[in-house]
């Protein structure tokens, strides 16, 4: 199982004076997974992905790649690949030298690495042509072609986004880091990258490590998501397990495009389960429709047409807000209407008032 | 409109005047340079030469040091500013990108030495340098000026303005710090660069008070020094080839200037922070 | 190979950006401030073997003696006239020049050229070249004087006029570098400002200036001023290429004592306490320099 194992933090806390950003976060990423910290901004993600690239230290903990202890190593004697949300293209190199540097670091001798004088250097011939098809391949794999001598100031987001991959690409790291990558590019694109960003994963079959505040995003390509709030991982796992058993109610709220319902003991709102007495009671809107037999009653406040389904805003007979999802032919009442709800009972979940932990509610 | 006509024309009146006023020195000294000796000591006033001699320009490029002058001249400014720039650009790096606890510390050095004008610093460095036997070689010139705390502040400045991400990008393709300074921080630099050394090699070349006590040697003369052992050498009657080693002493900084106007404003008046 | 910690290797790769430019401002910069500071309360000479403690004996040297006074009074004059006169000037110009750019721009860039060019200018060499225009029989001024029926003048050796002679040029060195400074604190103020005062009926040149124009170049006033007075405290090049402090110290400054006294007498401990002088004033000019540049960082 550890041979698997290709990073791990283990323990890792970051202080900036006495302001605490990482809180003994363990992470562990597999060979050839897709990795996504999700959590909001000021969570400690990119500080964690900055800890795994080695740009910054951990004050306390390890990390661990191909189970050796690098936390002592730079950021350059560790091959990893980063990729930036600002995209921090060298504007002064063109997009065939942005994508060339990182393999002249390290194929070049220093003497190799110079303008110009460098192709006296004896045995950089080689490595120089060796550098010039691995820039042309992956420029092939982007589309990148037309723009190998093009500077990136003349480039667009899109585009720079590529060279920013393919800078990533060409070296063949041991692990892939992706901050915020998509996130300057406009929703049509970004639709599209995350599709290329999956089919890159599998073609190079090394782990990808991606940092988000999109849930979407992170459910729709990762196979792991690392939930981070307040610099501690609060969940870690499958997309599927997260939406299905979330283990705190912040997790709940953050996963899954349309909020869920929060039912608070104080909201009044009985009749869902016998718990709701104790427990706060999570049911996702999509698990809430209108039904006749419905047990909860509520008036109609708004109604969202999104095309394949409806979005609704219901108020309860004791004030407390419900969104609900019905079907895209469903005959929508004028506001002010009382409809009745049903919901799916197994889609229940009950979270600790105090602690805001995942209850298991007996069967 | 009578009124705004009237009044364009007399600040205008007034302006040419001025401009006059301000040329008249670089008139007389082409003048003279072009005027043969027999215009030049005739009581009349031409402001401009009948013929051009252009005799007076080669007796200052072949009959006395001034090409040698010219060299020096060369040699101490590209000196100067080579080694200012191989120490100012890493300082200045390390003070916006190195989280090192000395920070503070360089940095109030800078502000400090930015307090102190060159001439404080004088006879010091000449007791160290005569210490030394350093005294009257190209050394003695280039050496007290390495240190710029001007340099390090409008270098700091400008690579506090850039992207971090881009440092750290090239810490992840694998550059040493060093390296980043050379190969990703400087070539962005450049425009600060541009106006470091345009003030830079301007005042070094201008300079005649470090050359007046460092150097005796004639042959290490840099421009300025140059031409005053050639002034008092002369008894009187050499004023056209005076003349025109003044102009040609002159005449690089003045041609770069008209060629690269805004560039020289922005360089010589970021000098205005200069203490 | 041991392998260093990482923070042993930061520490030397900072040691390695920072510490060539740090160690060359200690020695150049810092150790001698120190050593002029103690030099200046001895009566060190240049070559001799070892120095005896004087106390203040070099200060009372400076401000009791009439050399010293004079060349005290003297730099305090030059600066008096230049400043006024470089600022005003200056400040004439970038607004003559300013508004001309509306009715012939070429002509506007051309003069600033021609304004800015002594800035540019090898001082020494131009210097040598007023000495020229300034030559008591071949000089075009003397020659024009006469044409006009006025008395030629001694320009560089008469007492009573060498300092005012040097502070003209001084003027005509300086008014470019204040006229670029005082434009680009022109063109910084918005022309809606202008509508404004036009609308509220300030709209004669006068009046326009006095509501506008000078409450907003203020602050570029003030470092203009500090500026000018900074560079005309170092005045050094003209004095050394044209009267060398004469005649009879009629011309005589404090950097060019500072120089006379050390390099040519040297005298090194009495050059140092004219230096710790000059530094003293210099020092009050920039720190309020300093404080200027702050303030208008804040405006902005």
């Amino acid at each position: 199982m550890t041979s698997e194992t290709v990073l791990e933090l283990r323990g890792v806390s970051r202080c900036f004076g006495a302001n605490t950003v990482l809180d003994h976060v363990d992470i562990s990423v597999k060979a050839g997974s897709f990795t996504a910290l999700l959590g909001a901004s000021g969570c400690g993600k990119s500080t964690t992905l900055r800890i795994m690239a080695g740009l910054e230290q951990p004050s306390a903990g390890q990390v661990l790649l191909n189970g050796e202890n690098v936390s002592d190593k730079t950021a350059h004697e560790r091959n990893v690949a980063m990729v930036f949300q600002s995209y921090a293209l060298y504007p002064h190199l063109t997009v065939a030298q942005n994508m060339a540097l990182p393999l002249a670091m390290r194929h070049l001798s220093v003497f190799g690495r110079l303008p110009g004088v460098g192709r006296l250097s004896p045995g950089s011939g080689g490595v120089r042509k060796m550098i010039h098809e691995k820039v042309g391949h992956a420029a092939e794999i982007l589309g990148l072609e037309p723009y190998l001598d093009r500077k990136p100031g003349t480039l667009s987001g899109g585009q720079k986004q590529r060279v920013a991959l393919g800078r990533a690409l060409v070296r063949d790291p041991v692990l892939f880091l992706l901050d915020e990558p998509l996130s300057n590019l406009d929703a049509r694109l970004r639709i599209r990258m995350r599709a290329e960003l999956s089919a890159l994963h599998k073609e190079t079959g090394r782990p990808f490590v991606y940092v988000t505040h999109d849930q979407a995003e992170a459910m729709a390509m990762a196979d792991q998501v690392v939930v981070m709030i307040g610099g501690q991982v609060a969940q870690a796992g499958s997309p599927r397990s997260l939406y299905e058993k979330p283990a705190s109610k912040e997790v709940a709220a953050f996963i899954g495009t349309n909020a869920i319902n929060l039912f608070r003991p104080e909201d009044g709102v009985m009749g869902l389960h016998p718990a709701a007495d104790r427990h706060v009671i999570g049911l996702r809107p999509e698990h809430v429709s209108p039904a006749e037999d419905g047990t909860l009653e509520a008036w109609l406040e708004t109604a969202e047409f999104l095309g394949s389904e409806i979005l609704l805003g219901l108020r309860t007979t004791t004030g407390k807000f419900v969104r609900a999802i019905a079907a895209d032919d469903y005959c929508t009442p004028p506001p002010g209407s009382l409809i009745r709800l049903g919901f799916t009972p197994d889609r229940l979940h009950a979270f600790s008032g105090e602690s805001g932990l995942r209850v298991e509610l007996g069967a | 409109m009578i009124r705004r006509s009237l009044s364009r024309g007399v600040s205008l009146f007034l302006l040419i005047v001025g401009a006059m006023g301000i040329l008249l020195p670089f008139i007389w000294m082409v003048s003279l340079a072009f005027k043969p000796r027999d215009e030049i000591f005739s009581a009349d006033i031409d402001l401009l030469p009948t013929r051009l001699e252009w005799n007076n320009f080669v007796v200052a490029m072949t009959q006395t040091d001034v090409p040698l002058y010219l060299m020096n001249g060369l040699v101490v400014v590209l000196g100067i500013l080579v080694f200012q720039i191989l120490f100012t650009v890493p300082c200045a790096y390390a003070l916006v990108q190195r989280r090192t606890r000395w920070r503070t510390v360089v940095f109030a050095c800078v502000l400090a030495a930015l307090l102190v004008p060159f001439h404080v610093t004088a006879i010091p460095i000449f007791l160290g340098f005569a210490e030394m036997g350093i005294l009257n070689t190209y050394w003695a010139l280039i050496l007290p000026f390495i240190p710029t705390a001007f340099g390090i502040f409008l270098f700091r400045q400008f690579f506090s303005q850039m992207p971090k991400d881009l440092f750290d990008a090239a810490r992840v393709d694998g550059m040493g710090e060093m390296e980043i300074v050379w190969r990703v921080a400087f070539p962005l630099a450049l425009p600060a660069a541009t106006a470091f050394a345009i003030f830079s090699v301007t005042a070094h070349w201008n300079d005649l008070f470090w050359p007046l006590i460092a150097i005796t040697d004639p042959e290490l003369a840099t421009p300025p020094r140059g031409i005053l052992y050639f002034r008092d050498q002369e008894s009187g009657d050499d004023v056209g080839p005076l003349m025109a080693a003044a102009l040609i002493i002159t005449a690089p900084l003045v041609l770069a200037f008209l060629l690269a106007q805004r560039k020289f404003t922005q360089g010589l008046s970021a000098g205005g922070l200069k203490g | 190979m041991i392998r260093l910690s990482r923070n042993v290797r930061d520490g030397l790769t900072d040691f390695w950006l920072a510490g060539p430019a740090t160690l060359a401002m200690i020695v150049f910069i810092f150790v001698p401030v120190l050593v002029v500071a103690v030099l200046s309360f001895t009566d060190y000479q240049f070559g001799a073997r070892d120095f005896v403690w004087i106390g203040l004996g070099n200060y009372s040297k400076l401000f009791g003696s009439a050399l010293g006074q004079k060349a005290i009074t003297n730099t305090l004059l030059y600066v008096a006239l230049v400043i006024p006169a470089s600022v005003g000037l200056g400040l004439f110009v970038a607004i003559g020049l300013h508004r001309m750019l509306d009715w012939a721009p070429r002509l506007s860039h051309l003069l600033r050229t021609v304004y800015f060019l002594p800035v540019a200018a090898t001082l020494v060499a131009m210097s040598v070249a007023w000495q020229m225009v300034l030559h008591p029989s071949l000089g075009v001024v003397n020659q024009f004087l006469t044409l006009l029926g006025g008395e030629p003048k001694s320009w560089l050796s008469d007492r009573g006029l060498v300092l005012y002679t040097l502070a003209v040029i001084g003027v005509w060195q300086t008014v470019g570098y204040n006229m670029i400074l005082f434009l680009a604190g022109l063109t910084s103020i918005p022309p809606e400002l202008y509508d404004a005062a036009d609308v509220d009926g300030a709209g004669g040149g006068w009046s326009r200036f006095w509501t506008v124009t000078w409450p907003l170049l203020g602050p570029t006033t003030l470092f203009v001023l500090v500026v000018t007075a900074t560079n005309a405290f170092r005045v050094f090049e003209t004095v050394a290429t044209l009267t060398k402090g004469g005649p009879a110290f009629a011309s005589d400054t404090l950097v060019y004592a500072l120089y006379r006294e050390g390099f040519v007498y040297f005298k090194a401990g009495y050059s140092s306490a004219i230096t710790m002088v000059f530094f003293a004033f210099l020092l009050v000019l920039t720190i309020a320099q300093f404080r200027i540049v702050e303030r208008r960082v804040h405006y902005k």
